[in-house]
């Protein structure tokens, strides 16, 4: 059974129609990529998703359950967690602050769970007392992926996580979202870099005006002729 | 019938028939619309001044006066917050600039024995017309002042330096003397054609005319002032329905609905802010204006916040943000609630005195708590007011309600 | 590429991001240096001697407390719920009254060693601060929870709270009148010298006392609680709050009680200082603003540095000015921030 389900979504903003009639799916253990040109509707599919907007039509559901209009804090308690494109941090907690508050919603100790995410980043254990604005813009990307992290969801939403990041760092982080997969983790992810996120995903949603274009594995996709000439420069 | 009756009549008829004329279908063509208005607001007049007596007339008359400022200044409030969105809470500031500066250049400064009584930084003893144009172009010049700087910046900074300008406006006019007479009254702000109602007459009008006042007395006056300031709100009302439906007007809206701002630049944006702040602040000191020399002395504790910003954002907010009639009859409606509250609160002078021996005396706050109650609940289940905003373009519809 | 993505992670050296630190650190000095030599020279110029700036000073410090118990709740107020809290002085002012009315059913005793008051004023300051917070949770649940709810605009909940400020007043003004009261009259309150001719009354010392408590109190509740870290991420970024899955709800709760705990107290002082009327607090709202604005927008301690700055400049200004001018020397010091650095002293550029 999939674990998240997106079936006819037509959603937008105000009066604006930005998503028309888009299906995703993400299996139980899968990395699923979105992928598509500026402007897409990408992150809006996203959002919605994660229930920040009211679809028009279709349904958005999580395992069995319907999770179109639960408030945000519900869905994080369904196991789903999202890290935004952009300002996914808070800037004046430090490292570690931002972590319990991803955690906001436990109530019991979490040191084990902080520890867990500085084994991942140990990057992030070094600075754990940094105020998070004033770090580099890949560690606050570890910050707001270790952040979302802590509640250890089924499912984990990045939005474009390595924009903006310099090739070594991307080449760090796709590894990273390799390691939260293996354990046990689904990810669905958002990403300009078609060409690794294509050789990481399994399966892969191409985007295009706000419709679904192509879908596939990921390799299929790689290899196919159209995706080659719309993102791989081919 | 009296010759008096018939001269208020005929006053009353400039505003009455500015209304039948509004009220008639837009069909009508101008040959038939106009005499229709006259004809039927004459009538009306003619009605009123014959049925109703003299006393509670001219109680309606001043009442009608005060309702008419306070329209020019929710206009004003109405091009700065209804079209353009600016979270102005120091109209009072403006308003209290026009007011003193028109007061300042119509009176003359004192001379001899009285200067040591009053104190004025000068008086031109200009017309009253002068008066109320300086007065709209110096509240005009401290807004551009305050908005240069904050304009540019996030909503609510605006709002936060317009409460401080009010402040500061407020500090100035009671503690300089040499200004305004500080904390003390400036009196004998002249009254416009006031000799209209004068055994002397006019001077500059030929006999014959001046010979149908005749019959007016002083007391009088009152009429006279209100068609005064019913021409200001007609004339104010009819150019900024001109001015909204240009295509200023439509940038006004651009600016307050935010999605078509993303298309503008940010320097655009702060410019068209400014201007619609600046003409907003202009009405607002023109209206000052017509305060003061309806009240004929004036001093800082007229320009409370509570009178002079608050009771005005509740004028825009019930009559309908965005729509111009809505300001009018907002400032009727409320200006009619704040002074009727005040007679339901005599009548209710016993059953508070048995509440407590203070109460009676503290009724006027109550009708601040009456007011402050309405302004909530017409933010929480009317935002849109009475009549609700004019939409010219049905791009926007819905938006500001959802 | 994206243009809201921060810029190409470049590695930093150390020395550069101590650098970074210290320069706001080293702006914020000088300003404040520049800001009292100014004012000292303005006064000496004036031939005023330096004993009395220097106590005008030392109460500037005061009154930067109790208007830094009110910038705390409105900056925090300001981070968490983006409403500019016009209400907020008036929550001072009922504060201020509210103890007045605890006080008058407590059996009067005698005053505590120097100061004006006795047991029973702490007694009322204990009761009125909590019942001024619940005035805040209560103003919430009310008016502006409903409002958050139909997703009104912002503007529309800053219009509610200049609704809440009139109903507050009026509630003050029909209960206790316009006139100005005392908490106590006919007690002396002499100054004594404190150190090198600067005197001071036993009863500021006390507001001063009290002030930094709860300051500390609220360095710790931010700095220590979950919920007070909470309630920093929130005024950091609410959208992020939410989608993190921090009850926003209750964030927003907690915030409007120690808010106007914060607010009540700092009413009390003020009117332990001075007297009580029911424009104390819609006065005081512009260098609660000034305090907030230069401390930075929903950052508690800027708000502490703000008020400290606000409460300063305004003591020392009415060496040679009409003192009725403080508020608009407040005002000044908002014009200033707000043309050359309208983030604040704590802000990033760009981002107010
Ligand atoms: N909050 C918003 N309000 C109104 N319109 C929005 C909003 N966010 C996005 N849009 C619009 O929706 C459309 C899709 O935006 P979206 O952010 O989903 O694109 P995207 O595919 O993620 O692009 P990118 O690769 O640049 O991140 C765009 O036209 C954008 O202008
Ligand atoms: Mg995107």
């Amino acid at each position: 059974m999939a674990l998240l389900t997106i079936e006819g979504l037509t959603t937008g903003y105000g009066e604006m129609e930005v998503l028309r009639d888009v299906s995703l799916r993400v299996e139980e253990g899968e990395i699923v990529s979105i992928i598509g040109p500026n402007g897409a509707g990408k992150s809006t599919a996203m959002k919605a998703a994660f229930g920040l907007l009211e679809p028009w039509q279709g349904s958005i559901r999580l395992g069995e359950r319907t999770i179109s209009g639960l408030s945000a804090d519900k869905i994080v308690r369904l196991g789903m967690c999202y890290v935004p494109q952009t300002d996914n941090v808070f800037p004046s907690l430090t490292v570690e602050e931002n972590l319990e508050m991803g955690a906001f919603i436990l109530t019991g100790p979490i040191k084990e769970r902080k520890e867990r995410v500085f084994a991942l980043f140990p990057r992030l254990a070094e600075r754990r007392k940094q105020r998070a604005g004033k770090m580099s813009g890949g560690e606050r990307q570890m910050v707001a992926m270790g952040r979302a992290l802590m509640l250890d969801p089924k499912l984990l939403l990045l939005d474009e996580p390595s924009a903006g990041l310099a090739p070594l760092l991307v080449d760090m982080i796709f590894e990273r979202i390799r390691d939260i997969n293996a354990s046990g983790v689904s990810v669905l992810m958002v990403e300009q870099n078609a060409k690794k996120s294509l050789e990481l995903a399994h399966h892969a949603f191409v985007l295009v005006n706000g419709e679904n274009r192509i879908d596939g594995a990921g390799q299929a996709l790689l290899a196919d002729p159209e995706v080659g000439r719309l993102f791989l420069g081919g | 019938m009296s010759d008096v009756a018939l001269i208020k009549s005929l006053l009353l008829t400039i505003p009455l028939a500015f209304l039948v004329f509004r009220a008639l279908p837009a069909g009508l063509a101008l040959a038939a619309r106009l005499p229709l208005a006259l004809a039927l607001g004459w009538t009306v007049a003619l009605g009123v001044t014959l049925l109703v007596p003299t006393g509670v007339m001219s109680y309606l008359a001043s009442f009608a006066i005060v309702g008419s400022i306070y329209a020019v200044i929710a206009l004003g409030l109405n091009v700065q917050w209804g079209y353009t969105g600016l979270f102005n809470i120091g109209i009072a500031a403006f308003f209290a600039v026009g007011a003193f500066t028109s007061a300042l250049f119509t009176t003359t400064a004192p001379t001899g024995v009285a200067a040591g009584f009053t104190q004025q930084a000068f008086g031109l003893g200009a017309p009253f017309l002068v008066g109320v144009l300086a007065a709209g172009v110096v509240a005009g010049v401290l807004a551009a002042v305050v908005g240069g700087p904050t304009l540019r910046l996030r909503d609510d900074y605006l709002a936060i330096a317009t409460i401080g300008i009010a402040e500061l406006v407020r500090l100035v006019f009671q503690n300089e003397r040499w200004l305004a007479n500080g904390p003390q009254p400036l009196r004998g702000i002249p009254q416009p054609l006031v000799c209209l109602v004068r055994e002397a007459g006019c001077p500059w009008l030929p006999a014959p005319i001046m010979g149908l006042f005749a019959p007016l007395s002083p007391r009088d006056y009152t009429y006279v002032y209100l068609v005064i300031t019913a021409l200001f709100v007609i004339v104010t009302f009819m150019v900024l329905e001109r001015a909204v439906r240009s295509p200023w007007g439509r940038l006004l809206r651009a600016v307050r609905e935010e999605e078509d701002a993303a298309a503008m630049n940010g320097k655009d944006v702060a410019r068209i802010k400014l201007q619609a702040f600046v003409v907003g602040a202009v009405i607002m000191g023109m209206g000052g204006a017509l305060y003061a020399h309806y009240m004929v002395a004036i001093d800082y504790s007229h320009f409370d916040p509570l009178y002079a910003t608050f009771l005005i954002w509740v004028m825009l907010m019930l009559g309908g943000s965005g729509n111009n009639r809505g300001a009018i009859l907002g400032a009727f409606v409320i200006w009619g609630v704040w002074t009727g509250a005040a007679f339901a609160v005599d009548a209710l002078r016993p059953a508070l005195a048995a509440i407590s021996p203070e109460l009676p005396a503290r009724g006027p706050y109550l009708r601040l708590l009456l007011i402050a109650l309405l302004l909530i609940f017409i933010l929480l289940f009317r935002p849109k007011g009475l009549i609700g905003e004019e939409r010219f373009v049905s791009r926007h519809s819905g938006s500001r309600e959802a | 590429m994206d243009a809201m993505t921060p810029p190409l992670t470049t590695r930093r050296r150390p020395g550069e991001r101590l650098k970074g630190l210290l320069g706001s650190r080293w702006a914020l000095l000088t300003v404040l240096a520049l800001v009292v030599a100014g004012l000292w020279l303005m006064a000496s110029l004036q031939g005023i001697p330096g004993q009395r700036v220097l106590s005008l000073m030392v109460r500037g410090v005061m009154l930067g407390g109790i208007l830094a118990l009110g910038a705390i709740g409105l900056s925090l107020i300001f981070g968490v719920l983006r409403i500019p809290n016009f209400a907020h002085g008036d929550m001072m002012t009922s504060g201020a009254y509210l103890a007045l009315l605890a006080l008058s059913f407590i059996p009067l005793g005698a005053p505590l060693g120097p100061f004006s008051f006795g047991y029973e004023f702490l007694v009322a300051l204990v009761i009125a601060m909590p019942l001024v917070g619940l005035l805040g949770y209560a103003l919430d649940r009310l008016v502006f929870r409903r409002l958050r709810n139909q997703k009104s605009p912002p503007v529309i909940m800053a219009m509610a709270a200049l609704g809440s400020a009139f109903l507050i007043r009026s509630l003050i003004y029909v209960f206790w009148g316009a006139d100005f009261v005392f908490y106590y009259t006919g007690r002396p309150r002499p100054a004594f010298e404190l150190f090198a001719g600067i005197r001071v009354r036993p009863d500021q010392l006390f507001i001063l006392g009290l002030a930094l408590a709860m300051i500390i109190l609220v360095y710790l509740l931010l700095e220590r609680t979950k919920m007070g870290k909470a309630m920093r991420a929130t005024a950091d970024n609410p959208e992020l709050a939410r989608v993190t899955g921090i009850d926003t709800e209750s964030v927003i709760r907690w915030t409007w009680l120690i808010g106007g705990g914060l607010a009540g107290a700092g009413g009390v002082m003020y009117g332990l200082d001075a007297q009580l009327r029911p424009e104390m607090g819609w006065w005081l709202l512009l260098p609660l603003f000034a305090a907030v604005i230069l401390g930075t927008i929903g950052n508690a301690y800027g708000a502490l540095v703000g008020a400290l700055v606000i409460g300063i400049v305004w003591q020392v200004s009415t060496a040679f000015l009409n003192p009725a001018y403080g508020p608009g020397v407040a005002f000044m010091v908002l014009i200033l921030v707000l043309l050359f650095r309208p983030q604040g002293i704590f802000g990033k550029p760009g981002g107010a």
